[in-house]
């Protein structure tokens, strides 16, 4: 890349990475780990944005934002491309945006994602009180990416943070 | 989009693409009945999250064979405009949810299998098929372990779940049968590394249904004889029901967008 392409990169990149996950606020894909790649070709910019989950109903809105506040940055012309590989995992997530979850109330991923066994225990560290006597409610939440757990210790319901 | 019917090409790669791609819409057509039905609030929600991984699923991979068929079809011409001949999904996912237990076991029954299916293709010569692998396979291990939890539960649970659970395992047993079917055109793309061979998972199926159905209290029907048809395109009536559902709205109002 020439030492333009280089700084329009970065402009765009700067732009995408404030982008918010429409579902849970807090996080910008950057902490996701939604955002993988800002690149430029030909002059034109390119965003690389990765699914969650599959049926990820957020990827569209995520595309349109992205679009969107690279417009504002001055940067009319850009191409959202959507990437598959290598499969989103939430080792990716950073540990800023693990604390700004556990400070909007949902449990961030618990350790490194690795297959477990089929009825594999998990630990999960209530986000409101910090208790360890938690209990899973649903393996699935209001989200393709939470569940829902409730704390024994402080008696609250909170959402947490599928590690995958 | 226009109004006719397509049946595209059937070549081995396509065929295998739109098999496992069927298979995934018709289940989360299926799962996403339950929207608003379901026992619980918390089993609503699951249930729904379910059929949004599968239908998700099922967009990446419409997405991929509308690449390879190259006629410059999209994920909705393979969604919409097949008739219920042209779908390749296995028998299985197009039964009726009947109640929560029948839903339970054929959700069982299906992940058990296509999570290890997805697991091994993966590691598929095909880059985008393994990449559409790598991602579902982190979902299908989600729906294998809530589904067999809750196996477990109502096998192991009153004398009117067990009755339930029992008596669906029984009706649907004959439809596993399929998922291990290997046809000329699933042996070409076995060949060529692109899929695995379904025969070859078939021990650890049968392990991880030992392990479930031993805790659930539940008997593993006897009977060794196997419905058959869906790969080719002969389904039972529930597929072109499920259709009319599926596809009305851009049967009346072809292209429609919102």
């Amino acid at each position: 890349m020439s030492a333009a392409d280089d700084a329009l990169a970065r402009t765009a990149r700067a732009a995408a990475a404030t982008v918010c996950d429409p579902e849970i606020p807090v996080l910008t894909i950057a902490d996701l780990g939604v955002l993988r790649e800002v690149s430029v070709r030909d002059g034109v910019v390119e965003v690389a944005i990765t699914p969650t989950y599959s049926g990820c109903p957020a990827m569209d809105v995520i595309g349109l934002e992205v679009q969107t506040a690279l417009a504002r940055a001055g940067i009319a012309q850009a191409r959202v491309r959507l990437v598959l590989s290598p499969a989103w995992t939430t080792d990716w997530m950073t540990d800023a945006g693990k604390e700004k979850l556990r400070a909007y109330g949902i449990a961030p991923p618990a350790g490194k994602a690795s297959r477990r066994a089929l009825f594999g225990e998990e630990q999960v560290t209530c986000p409101l009180c910090g208790s360890t006597r938690t209990e899973r409610i649903s393996e699935f939440g209001s989200t393709a990416c939470k569940a829902l757990w409730r704390c024994t210790a402080c008696r609250e319901p909170f959402d947490s943070f599928k590690c995958i | 989009m226009p109004t006719t019917s397509i049946s595209p090409a059937a070549t081995p790669l396509l065929t295998c693409v739109l098999r496992r791609a069927d298979d995934a819409l018709i289940l989360g057509h299926r799962l996403s009945e339950w929207c608003g039905h379901a026992p619980m609030l918390e089993e609503d929600i699951a249930l729904a999250n379910i059929a949004l991984d599968c239908v998700g699923q099922a967009r990446s991979l419409y997405d991929y064979a509308a690449v390879v068929d190259g006629g410059g079809l999209t994920e909705d011409d393979f969604a919409y405009r097949r008739e219920a001949g042209a779908f390749r999904n296995c028998l299985l996912v197009e039964q009726p949810n009947g109640d929560f237990a029948a839903t339970i076991v054929r959700q069982v029954l299906f992940s058990a299998f296509i999570d290890p299916y997805f697991r091994a293709l993966a590691a598929s010569a095909d880059a985008t098929l393994a990449a559409v692998a790598a991602k579902a396979e982190k979902e299908t291990a989600y729906h294998l372990r809530h589904s067999a939890e809750w196996l477990i539960r109502l096998g192991d649970g009153t004398q009117e779940s067990r009755a339930r659970a029992q008596a669906a395992l029984d009706e649907l047993w004959p439809y596993t049968g399929e998922l291990f079917e290997v046809d000329d055109a699933e042996a070409a793309v076995i060949a060529a590394g692109i899929a695995p061979d379904p025969r070859g998972l078939a021990a650890a199926y049968d392990a991880t249904l030992e392990a479930v159905l031993g805790q659930a209290t539940l008997t593993r029907p006897a009977g060794a004889w196997m419905q058959t048809g869906g790969r080719l395109g002969r389904h039972s009536e529930h597929l072109g029901f499920i259709l009319a559902d599926l596809q009305y709205l851009q049967r009346a109002h072809p292209g429609a967008t919102w």
